[in-house]
């Protein structure tokens, strides 16, 4: 199953995804993570900039990437009960 | 109500200083996230789902409409322009960045509010009766005793690292409007025989992963001993509390294990050598506090008739006032409960009407009520249809207080990383069914829903008429239905049925109980609790599950 990589920035608490280069701020951008990631991983710990960096199992294929689990889809989507405060890629009805 | 004297606003100014410093160095990656969590968590913030949540603490759920104005501008300016009113009398905002919380903290402390102790292993926010100081039935104001324990408590250094998070409420009537015996300490101030003011002292209540309803550790304790007897119950809830298990931590479990009686027994050992000690506060600090919870300037002989020749206007009232003690005015709750709405969520706009009302009608006063609604508790009759056209206006108006939509509902996993399942889309599919129609929410009477998203309990589900538990089945949510619970004076808890359910699965059966339960009623004032302790869990298993 592919796996994805998220965290929190620490300055804004933002959730993120790693895009293969930086971070963003949309799930859609995430990019599937290899061997490598555990490097990454150990150097964003290193790092202390992004909080509580982790890998999360998904489905579907790039740009369409879906969370296994239902924390991290609401973490994906928003709140479901605010569509106002939505995130954009990944609709509420994913959850 | 109480306002900081220079010795409190300098423990909150030093204590600012000191958090915004850590903040600082925190940024500057001078100290690591490990090292930065365990004081955050001191200072009320959270990582949750979304981004930082910060728990402001409002001690007994009493805020003035200058400190409601200041919570509706962190809202707006540093947050999403909501706050969350919480099963605690606190309030939560879920979208906090910490770049900005310095200022944030600033602003707090400018209206003597802060956020420490809302969080971690130490004594947290003093819950009271949202009618405190209002209401007919009691026979003192409960809060200068909930402000005494506020200063004591108030970075305690004995009591900073308990075994694991420790809550008091109290109150000072027979009506219990703040759960006291779900508390790790309930305090219930009464006159005893000989005509004297003390607590009845409860020890070991909670809900959560265990729940247990509290026992009396000491039947009375005179009112100008209680801190020092409170301060013997933690010393031995700190001394022999589990520090190994955290779900062994509580002292309901240390009551438990050790007996009410063997408890009891050190509790007292231990205040023998503590009484002589002069701890307890001089009568000279009672009465300063207490002048500061005096009534307020009620006018003499204000009309003591409500006009009430406008329909919706006289439902709400009905349902949403109650008496004061003071002839001509009245006692007004707003529900955080609208139709289609969150429950406890507040606008920043909504925030500023309440402010203005209060400063407007309710001598300058709010509560928070732990049944996550507001309170204006000092309304003369004659204003009250006019603040309420104030509050219809701002969608503050429902007339929906505990009935069936008047929900208690955790945030759930839509914002809480604790999480097994989301809880307002459930308290909302419930309240959908039955909004629309004031008449039958009226004809079922006071029920009492509520929903906890996790085991930890915080939408008090064990205290629910029916309470329903967010569960992980397999990875998708599922939920547990429970009856039977009450947070009242008539405390009992609520009791798993049967089988859980999917999200769909709950709502159905929430709507076959109240259906058997209009059935099965006596008559139509048996409330649901009361139809389901005459008649037990079966005929309600058999409604939900043939």
């Amino acid at each position: 199953m592919p796996r994805i990589l998220t965290g929190n920035r620490l300055e804004t608490g933002d959730v993120l995804w790693w895009h293969g280069r930086c971070w963003s701020t949309q799930i859609k951008d995430a990019v599937e993570i290899g061997a490598e990631g555990e490097a990454l991983l150990a150097s964003l710990i290193a790092a202390e900039r992004i909080n509580d960096p982790t890998f999360i199992e998904v489905t579907g294929e790039p740009g369409a990437f879906v969370p296994t689990t239902t924390r991290e889809r609401v973490r994906a989507s928003g709140p479901s009960v605010r569509a106002d405060l939505a995130r954009g890629s990944l609709s509420v009805e994913a959850i | 109500m109480y306002r900081y004297d220079q010795y409190d606003q300098a423990i909150v100014d030093a204590r600012v200083a000191e958090f915004k410093d850590q903040v600082g160095r925190r940024l500057r990656n001078e100290i690591t996230e490990d090292q930065f969590k365990p004081l955050r968590l001191m200072n009320g913030l959270y990582l949750q789902l979304h981004a930082y949540m910060l728990r402001v603490a409002i001690p007994y759920g009493t805020l003035s409409g200058t400190q409601m104005r200041m919570l509706a501008h962190i809202a707006r300016t540093y947050d999403r322009d909501y706050g969350h009113f919480t099963t605690r009398q606190n309030i939560q905002y879920n979208w906090i960045k910490l770049e900005q919380f310095s200022d944030l903290l600033d602003d707090l402390s400018k209206v003597e509010m802060h956020a420490f102790q809302t969080s971690g292993n130490c004594i947290r926010n003093i819950s009271s009766d949202q009618f405190a100081g209002a209401a007919a039935d009691e026979i003192a104001d409960p809060r200068p005793y909930a402000e005494l324990l506020r200063q004591w408590s108030t970075l305690h250094p004995e009591f900073s690292f308990l075994p694991r998070k420790f809550k008091i409420a109290v109150i000072a009537s027979d009506s219990d409007r703040a759960a006291i015996q779900l508390h790790d300490i309930g305090l219930q101030l009464y006159r005893n025989a000989d005509g004297v003011t003390g607590f009845r002292v409860y020890v070991g209540g909670g809900m959560g992963r265990t729940p247990i309803i509290g026992k009396v550790v000491r039947e009375f304790i005179p009112v100008g001993q209680f801190l020092s007897y409170s301060e013997a119950i933690l010393r031995v809830y700190n001394r022999h509390g589990r520090r190994d298990n955290i779900y062994k931590a509580r002292i309901k479990i240390l009551v438990t294990e050790l007996g009410i009686e063997e408890f009891t027994r050190q509790v007292e050992a231990e205040w023998a050598t503590l009484e002589p000690l002069g701890l307890d506060a001089p009568q000279a600090e009672y009465d300063r506090i207490i002048a500061q919870f005096a009534d307020p300037a009620y006018e003499i002989g204000a009309p003591d008739t409500i006009d009430l020749s406008d329909p919706d206007f006289k439902l709400w009232v009905d349902q949403n006032v109650h008496a004061h003690k003071q002839p001509g005015y009245a006692i007004a709750t707003i529900s955080l409960k609208p139709k289609s709405g969150i429950p406890g969520d507040a606008s920043s706009a909504q925030m500023d009407v309440i402010a203005d009302l209060a400063e407007k009608y309710a001598h300058d006063e709010i509560r928070v009520t732990h049944s996550q609604n507001l309170v204006l508790a000092h309304v003369r009759k004659v204003d009250l249809y006019a603040m309420w056209q104030a509050l219809a206006a701002a969608d503050l108006a429902t007339p929906n207080l505990d009935l069936v939509t008047d929900i208690i509902a955790c945030p759930g996993m839509d914002y809480c990383t604790l999480a097994n399942a989301r809880s307002i889309p459930i308290a909302q599919k419930i309240a959908a069914k039955f909004e629309n129609s004031i008449s039958e929410q009226r004809d079922i009477g006071e029920l009492k829903i509520k929903v906890s998203g996790c085991i930890n309990g915080c939408g008090h589900h064990h205290a629910g008429h029916i309470g329903i538990l967010g569960v992980d089945k397999k990875g998708e949510e599922a939920y547990q239905l429970l009856l039977g619970g009450s947070g009242a004076e008539d405390a009992s808890l609520a009791k798993i049925l049967g089988p859980g359910f999917d999200e769909n699965g709950i709502i159905d059966a929430v709507d076959k109980l109240i259906a058997f339960y209009r059935s099965a009623r006596s008559a139509p004032t048996e409330r649901f609790l009361d139809t389901y302790r005459r008649l037990g869990a079966a005929p309600f298993k058999e409604a939900v599950y043939a």
